[in-house]
């Protein structure tokens, strides 16, 4: 047994993963908790899908409990219950993202077609079949209002964000303070704001501009907040040897602090696009909504896509609800894009 | 522990003239007239506090062109808050507070209406934990002073290779230039470091425990290219490694705090204070009877 012949060739094993008996044991723990979950719902008067995953949990987490207690004894089993938890966790949050997302794709595809991308609807009427008239109205409306409430929120977000880090001025905390409550700000509070703050005293009509300035509101606490998490972990080892080579601490921050936070502050971006994207409320307040293409911000309603889904599912036909989820896969589709691109242009370069 | 004269006497200024007449006797590397570049940077009672707590009390130090300082001393005595003091990053720790002067060419870096980047400028440092910009390519890095301090200089490439060149990095990194800072070894990237404080030509150098993160060989590199550097600029190297102030400084001074504020107990040139200390604290410590 000690001696090792030296000739033979060692092969790569891996001795920590689960033998054969072992992952019978597993697979029995598993048919088990199955069987005792069928039967108690046979039995007793707890019915549904609900109690079968719920009863399920306890009797596999219990006999894997005791089955791990016996054969590794008591810290091992704690160990295996506290996993089962985590597991099951991780299951409970993520299932309903996969759910939103299969089921978005089955109802959605139907109603996906080449002409919807450059047609808009002012020919055509929700309850029309599918293939007349499309939604690019909504298409260019929400892209443009994002955009410009991205290039609103974006520096003001960051100089917040940057006020808060590297100032640390006397009204930082009071600042941080309103970020924080303004980020929990109702969406239709924005859109309100806009319409009796700027509609009815200065422009009297919708735009896409005001649409803009209430996704603004949404976006900007966003984005300083996370901002402002990413700029607290740059090491202040950073920002004394900029300073220490003789720069201003304004240059120090420019071309040292925020481009070592440059992919984080990308995320913080994305995150603020993904906060007001899907945002209705506001946008029918002030942006009005409208059936064809409006390219300009400045002057008259303006569609989006999440109105153009809430308008669509409201006719209640057939024809207008598969518009409607054509219209929601349409939006999931473009922020996964966008989400998908910004981080692999902050991951490219940075560090 | 020590009758009250004598280390009395220790605390007093040490004057330039004061200095140089110990200095003449058993200096380590001192070539005859050295004295003749003059003082590079003058501490005078120089005392620190961090909120109420006074940290430092009453320092008076000259230190040499051409030479290197070496403060030695226990953790906690103040060597670091000194040097920061140096080069105005004390000001930097909120509730940082500070008494006395620094003069740098006979002018008080803390005069009212000093241009602070200017003093920075002159008076570079080089940190405990190497701290490359991660944004940037070694090449931008040792070039990041000159964008820093916008200051504009002829040929970019020649200075590049100088700097890499004085802090002996040139040959390992001169085929990749365009990595990233974070991409070299934790040694390297301390000599990065280095080089970084020197393309901006600084009339002293601060180090701050700079080899105190490093494997031996890296240690060893870094006090080659401190010995080289020594030559043309004031060094101030704050160090734990009792053998590394023998080997690389021409003059100690070391530090101690008995509970209150740091202050200087003794200094002089190396081999004197490791051969002959004139105060029983400083034989215990450089005899690792403490600390």
């Amino acid at each position: 047994m000690t001696t090792v012949q030296s000739a033979v060739v060692v092969k790569p094993t891996r001795p920590w993963l689960a033998k054969p008996s072992q992952r019978l044991q597993s697979v029995g723990v598993f048919l088990l908790a199955l069987a005792i979950s069928y039967g108690v719902v046979a039995v007793t008067p707890m019915k549904g899908k609900l109690a079968y995953a719920a009863i399920f949990f306890i009797a596999f987490t219990a006999l894997d409990y005791l089955l791990s207690y016996f054969t590794l004894g008591k810290s091992a089993a704690k160990d295996v219950v506290a996993r089962g938890f985590i597991v099951s966790g991780m299951v409970i949050v993520t299932a309903p993202i996969l759910s939103i997302l299969v089921t978005v794709l089955l109802r959605g595809y139907k109603g996906i077609h080449a002409s919807m991308f450059t047609t808009d609807m002012r020919a055509s009427s929700m309850n029309d079949p599918v293939a007349s008239g499309g939604l690019m109205h909504a298409l260019i409306g929400t892209f443009l209002m994002v955009a410009i409430a991205l290039i609103i929120s974006v520096p003001l977000g960051i100089l917040t964000a940057l006020y808060l880090t590297e100032i640390r001025g006397r009204f930082t905390k009071p600042i941080a303070f309103l970020v924080q409550a303004m980020s929990g700000v109702p969406s239709i509070v924005a859109g309100l704001f806009i319409l009796s703050a700027l509609i009815y005293t200065v422009a009297h009509a919708y735009s896409g501009i005001m649409g803009s300035l209430a996704l603004s509101i949404l976006m900007i606490p966003t984005i300083a907040r996370t901002s402002e998490e990413v700029l607290l972990l740059i090491p202040p080892d950073l920002r004394e040897a900029g300073v220490a080579l003789g720069g201003t601490q304004w240059r120090t921050v420019a071309l040292v602090v925020v481009p070592a936070a440059r992919s984080g502050l990308v995320t913080a971006m994305i995150l603020g696009i993904a906060r007001v994207a899907g945002e209705t409320a506001p946008l029918l307040l002030v942006a009005g909504g409208s059936d064809q293409n409006n390219l300009n911000p400045f002057h008259g309603p303006m569609a989006s896509l999440p109105y153009y889904v809430w308008k669509a599912y409201s006719f209640g036909s057939i024809e207008s609800v598969r518009r409607a989820w054509a219209g929601i896969l349409v939006l999931l589709v473009i922020v996964l894009v966008l989400f998908t691109a910004a981080r692999f242009l902050s991951a490219r370069k940075g560090k | 522990m020590t009758n009250p004269e004598e280390s009395e006497k220790d605390m007093d200024t040490v004057t330039p003239s004061s200095l140089a007449s110990v200095a003449s006797g058993t200096g380590k590397k001192r070539s005859p007239g050295t004295e003749a570049l003059g003082v590079g940077l003058e501490a005078r009672g120089i005392h620190a506090w961090f909120e109420q707590k006074h940290v430092l009390s009453d320092i008076s130090l000259d230190f040499w062109s051409g030479t290197v300082t070496a403060l030695i001393g226990p953790s906690g005595c103040g060597k670091s808050t000194f040097i920061r003091t140096l080069n105005r990053m004390h000001e930097f720790i909120p509730g940082a507070a500070m008494a006395g002067q620094v003069l740098l060419d006979g002018k008080d870096i803390y005069e009212s209406g000093t241009d602070v980047t200017k003093i920075r400028l002159k008076v570079g440092m080089v940190f405990q934990k190497p701290n490359p910009f991660p944004s940037m390519t070694i090449a931008e890095n040792v070039l990041a002073g000159l964008k820093l301090a916008q200051l504009k200089v002829e040929n970019k490439d020649d200075l590049l290779e100088e700097c890499l060149e004085r802090a002996g990095l040139w040959s390992e990194v001169k085929d990749r230039l365009s990595a990233y800072g974070g991409s070299l070894s934790g040694g390297q990237q301390q000599r990065l470091c280095i080089a970084r404080s020197l393309a901006v030509r600084p009339q002293v150098l601060l180090m701050d425990e700079p080899c105190s993160a490093l494997d031996p060989g890296s240690t060893l590199r870094i006090e080659e290219t401190i010995s080289q550097l020594s030559s043309t600029m004031t060094i101030i190297i704050v160090t734990h490694n009792m053998q590394q102030a023998a080997r690389v400084s021409d003059y100690t001074a070391f530090f101690l705090s008995d509970g209150g504020p740091g202050q200087m107990v003794e200094v002089g040139p190396t081999g004197e204070i490791f051969s002959r200390p004139k105060d029983k604290r400083t034989e215990n410590y450089v005899t690792g009877r403490f600390g």
